[in-house]
């Protein structure tokens, strides 16, 4: 056991955990962030995505070890911004959810795309989505909610 | 029958995609709330992540259980060594079959906890539950099981060998009980005494994996408020676990309360695997008198979740030379694995679904289902269609080419017309079953171009040298595949297609729905939302729901069968009726109207009108009283209950089991799809460009919802056609997560072009029929029509992964 310090979702944690411990299961498990989600376990299908530093992360892939000293960001952190809301709006008005198991690691993986390049084309979302895996959509529709998240947002001027 | 009208558009990226196009509906019948793309009543919630699934189920003083699964693919069970187990500090309880306190067989043979032997590599032998999940997975790890392993059977030829090992000792034989299913109608040897051309096929399909992103969980505890336990979880269909479950535990139905949570993702799947876990769980709960919580990781999931059953299935055709099917017999094997819930279900729809959409005087199928010591087969979407229609669709091409015809005009001389009778003997009746099956396929193949294409491509295909790939660019393997489908709506025969829901208007004027019908995704409480809201007068932001809960919801059944609208739907609106009637007999008195407020004996007119949530004299509009005043006027002065109940019945469909004749389904859906592809010469990688696909569906409850379905439906299809693989010939399991079980990812999907026939049907809800699975099943043999158009070469076993387009043959 380690005393493991981040910021998460604006605010400093402190935690104590096994550096080999997954960054998912305290997220979850310990801090009961469950807008995390675990598909798979092995950094394949993106339910478990999670910004650290920035930069869209499968958090069952990440030791905690490496988390100390990080800024880690989850979809509780950004879904009451200005930023996560017009994410998450966009989404929701273009029918791209189903089961929504999938979604708030959709979410994370175009807050991450549209930080970097807000006005993206559609083969840039297509290729910043392809680490998330849907069964359920087909993801034309996901495709079309980043489009509009990304329109949105620059009326908004989101990333001003 | 020409399309006459775009109401609804812009599916995809390409605004010129998904119009819907009405062909044989009214045109004057307008909706208030149906046929309209209301966003999902679920949607937004679930987008924020704070919408729970089972895995997010915590309770107070919970433990954890880890199932111990056999290695083996059949062994018996010699001993079970819990001692290293029990020292695992935070052990809390094991459970084998000695501690399950009622019955250990569960419908379709599945053990709780295997007992004597283990009949396949996710048989569970033991459960073990623990403080902590770590705790669990590490006492689970140290279950000493000791096993003589006994000869397996891995395919239907070894199950079916004589002297074969018996999956279950007590039947005579490796068939599965009441799956053999038959169509007979006319006489074969007579048909192909008229053929002038006779082919003889095998088409071979696997296992594929439901592939759902959430692993199954459930939560299960002691009833806090009664005797009892409670169990929440990813949960496809309730009533079936709360009948196994008390039939594990040896008490009445009443004592288990089951209560789904949000499910992420089922198709099908979360039936079985859910059982199993839920009867474990409440036999630890049971002994603890603790929560129990099992989620299952990917890994677990693959073991112990059901499959789509692989067929094998051998078919002869025949047809004369100006290209008239004369005959068609078929015998199709579907392995079923070493328990079975489905194969007597599946196998009756695939019998009437056997022979494709085509009028053919004389049919001969016959379908089993076979016990294997492997995965056991589920209801994975699509029910026994996306083996068959690849079978079927894959020869109607071949027998066009051997008739020279090209593959749209074979199937438009042979498809079935409005009037035709299906080979069970059900005429379909052009009133009520429009079966407009030629104008899908023209307009799937006019959009596409198909003809000019296919034939360019065609005629490249058979010059010298095309066989050599290496020297082709992909531009020059490209090709374009058609096929056809017809479907039957609901359960039809399968088993009665009751509905139900509960509807209550509160005092303020909002409605809450509880439905039998489960949500898993598919959009169903959105669309019952808008029934209502289309008997009521409501607007949509008005509506709620409740959870599914056996303890209060109705039980009508499963959710399965795409079902959740023909007759959950229908449900909904005999409830939503029931309301408005007694609304309406208040509202004439508060408004003074004298005429009858029943518009079957008013002349058919409607002397109230419910809209905007108001109700006002068709007369006089500016007489009118809000639903809100209305709502609390029948609560608080008139004793008039709001809370009504819709339980629909079906007309029984039934066929005869010794010939399969009589009326299978109330009515059948139809559908066409054109794949169009390139082959990368060097690497054998099938792109598919291009779906364009047309649905004939009764009424579109919510065109956007419908076109999600398709769209998914589609690239489910897909990774069935080129990507997705199971080899379970060794009894092991090798695709256990996502890295070896390839889903289709962003990437691979092609552009989707969705075409919706509406027409006015009189059996589901506003002519509704239910598209949850008819997506799913022309996509594989598309691509495999289009692989020919290609190369020249047929492959008749899926998936056309890499080694078998390049190799024509797989490698493992």
């Amino acid at each position: 056991m380690q005393q493991i310090t981040f910021i998460l979702n604006g605010e400093k944690q402190v935690v104590s955990a096994d550096p080999s411990s997954r960054l998912l299961d305290i997220l979850r498990d310990t801090l009961g962030l469950t807008a995390v989600k675990e598909g798979c376990g092995e950094g394949e299908c993106g339910a478990c995505s999670v910004l650290k530093d920035g930069k869209l992360v499968n958090s069952c892939i990440v030791p905690m070890g490496s988390v100390d000293g990080a800024e880690i960001t989850t979809l509780e952190g950004l879904r009451d911004t200005a930023e996560g809301e017009n994410i998450i709006s966009a989404y929701a008005d273009s029918g791209a959810v189903q089961c929504g198991f999938c979604t708030p690691g959709m979410v994370m993986a175009a807050a991450a795309l549209l930080r970097e390049n807000p006005e993206p084309d559609e083969q840039e979302i297509r290729e910043a989505l392809s680490g998330n895996l849907c069964r359920c959509t087909g993801y034309n529709l996901l495709v079309k909610g980043v489009t509009l998240a990304s329109e949105r947002g620059k009326e908004k001027g989101i990333w001003q | 029958m020409n399309p006459t009208k775009q109401v609804n558009q812009n599916t995809n990226q390409n605004p010129d995609q998904g119009k819907l196009l009405q062909t044989d509906a009214s045109p004057e019948i307008s909706f208030k709330a149906v046929n309209k793309s209301f966003a999902r009543l679920d949607g937004y919630e679930k987008v924020t992540g704070r919408v729970a699934f089972g895995a997010d189920i915590s309770k107070y003083r919970q433990i954890y259980a880890v199932n111990v699964l056999s290695p083996l693919a059949h062994a018996k069970i010699m001993q079970i060594d819990l001692s290293q187990a029990m020292k695992v500090p935070g052990f809390t309880a094991a459970a084998t079959a000695a501690d399950v306190p009622g019955s250990n067989s569960m419908f379709g043979r599945f053990p709780v906890l295997a007992a004597e032997e283990v009949k396949f590599i996710g048989d569970g032998v033991a459960v073990i539950a623990a403080e902590t999940r770590e705790a669990a997975v590490l006492a689970a790890s140290l279950v000493k099981v000791t096993y003589r392993e006994l000869p397996a059977v891995l395919t239907v030829k070894e199950a079916l060998a004589p002297e074969a090992p018996r999956v279950h000792p007590d039947l005579e034989d490796n068939h599965i009980e009441h799956s053999h299913h038959k169509m007979y109608s006319g006489n074969v040897e007579t048909g192909f005494s008229q053929a002038d051309i006779i082919l003889e096929r095998d088409y071979t399909t696997g296992f594929a994996y439901t592939g759902y992103i959430e692993p199954e969980a459930v939560a299960v505890y002691p009833d806090p408020g009664r005797n009892g336990i409670v169990i929440e979880g990813t949960i496809q269909n309730p009533y079936s676990v709360r009948e196994n479950v008390a039939a594990a535990l040896g008490v009445p139905m009443n004592h288990v309360r089951v209560i789904q949570t949000a499910i992420g993702g089922s198709f099908g799947g979360k039936d079985e695997s859910v059982i199993v876990m839920a009867a474990r769980c409440a036999v630890l709960a049971a002994k603890t008198r603790r929560p129990v919580k099992m989620v299952l990781s990917r890994e677990e999931s693959s073991r112990i979740g059901g499959k789509r059953h692989p067929y094998f299935s051998h078919y002869r055709i025949g047809a004369t030379r100006d290209g008239t099917i004369t005959a068609i017999e078929d015998t199709v094997y579907a392995q079923g694995g070493a328990y079975n819930k489905q194969a007597m279900f599946l196998n009756w729809r695939g019998s009437v679904h056997a022979a494709g959409p085509y009028r053919i005087p004389h049919v001969k199928t016959d379908i089993y289902g076979v016990y294997t010591h492997t995965l056991y087969g589920t209801a994975y979407r699509g029910f026994s269609a996306p083996q068959l229609v690849f079978a079927v669709e894959s020869l109607i091409d071949e027998l066009a080419e051997a008739c020279r015809l090209d593959p749209l005009e074979f199937r438009l001389r042979n498809c079935l017309k409005p009037g035709d009778t299906i080979p069970s003997g059900q005429t379909l009746d052009p009133e009520k079953m429009p079966a407009n099956l030629r104008e899908i396929l023209l307009a799937v193949t006019d959009k596409t171009g198909f003809k000019k294409k296919w034939q360019e491509n065609r005629i490249r295909a058979i010059q010298p040298g095309h066989q050599n790939l290496k020297q082709l660019t992909p531009q020059q393997l490209s090709g374009i595949g058609l096929s056809a489908t017809y479907r039957g709506a609901g359960l039809g025969g399968e088993g009665l297609d009751t509905g139900a829901a509960v509807l209550t208007l509160d005092r303020d004027g909002y409605l809450n729905i509880q439905s039998s019908s489960t949500e898993m995704g598919q959009g169903i409480r959105t669309a019952h939302a808008q029934i209502a809201a289309e008997v009521l007068g409501i607007s949509m932001d008005r509506v709620s729901f409740s959870p599914t809960d056996t303890s209060i919801t109705l039980d009508a059944g499963p959710t399965v069968a795409s079902r959740g609208i023909l007759s959950g739907g229908n449900a909904v609106k005999i409830a939503a009726e029931k309301i408005r009637a007694r609304l309406a007999s208040a509202a004439v008195e508060i408004l003074g109207c004298t005429r009858n407020p029943h518009p079957s004996r008013n002349g058919g007119k409607e002397a109230l009108e419910f809209s905007n949530d108001t109700v006002y004299l068709s007369a006089c509009p500016e007489n009118s009283i809000s639903l809100t005043e209305l709502a609390m006027e029948c609560h608080r002065n008139r004793g008039i209950p709001l809370t009504a109940q819709g339980w629909f019945t079906p007309e029984p469909e039934k066929l005869d089991h010794a010939t399969g004749q009589g009326n299978a389904y109330p009515t059948y859906l139809f559908g066409a799809a054109v794949a169009e592809i390139t082959l990368d010469p060097g690497t054998g990688k099938i792109s598919v460009k291009k779906i364009t696909a047309a649905y004939e569906l009764g009424r579109a409850v919510n065109p956007d919802i419908v076109i999600g379905q398709l769209t998914g439906s589609i690239m489910q299809g897909l990774g069935y056609g080129i990507m997705e693989e199971i080899d379970v010939r060794s009894g092991a399991l090798q695709t256990l997560n996502f890295d070896e079980y390839m889903l289709p990812g962003v990437m691979d999907l092609p552009e989707v072009d969705i075409l919706l026939y509406e027409t006015d049907s009189n059996v589901g809800p506003y002519g509704a029929k239910g598209i949850g699975e008819i997506g799913i099943e022309l996509i594989a043999p598309a691509i495999a029509n289009a692989f020919f158009n290609a190369t020249g070469r047929r492959i008749r076993e899926l998936p056309l992964n890499f080694e078998r387009a390049l190799l024509g043959k797989a490698l493992r």
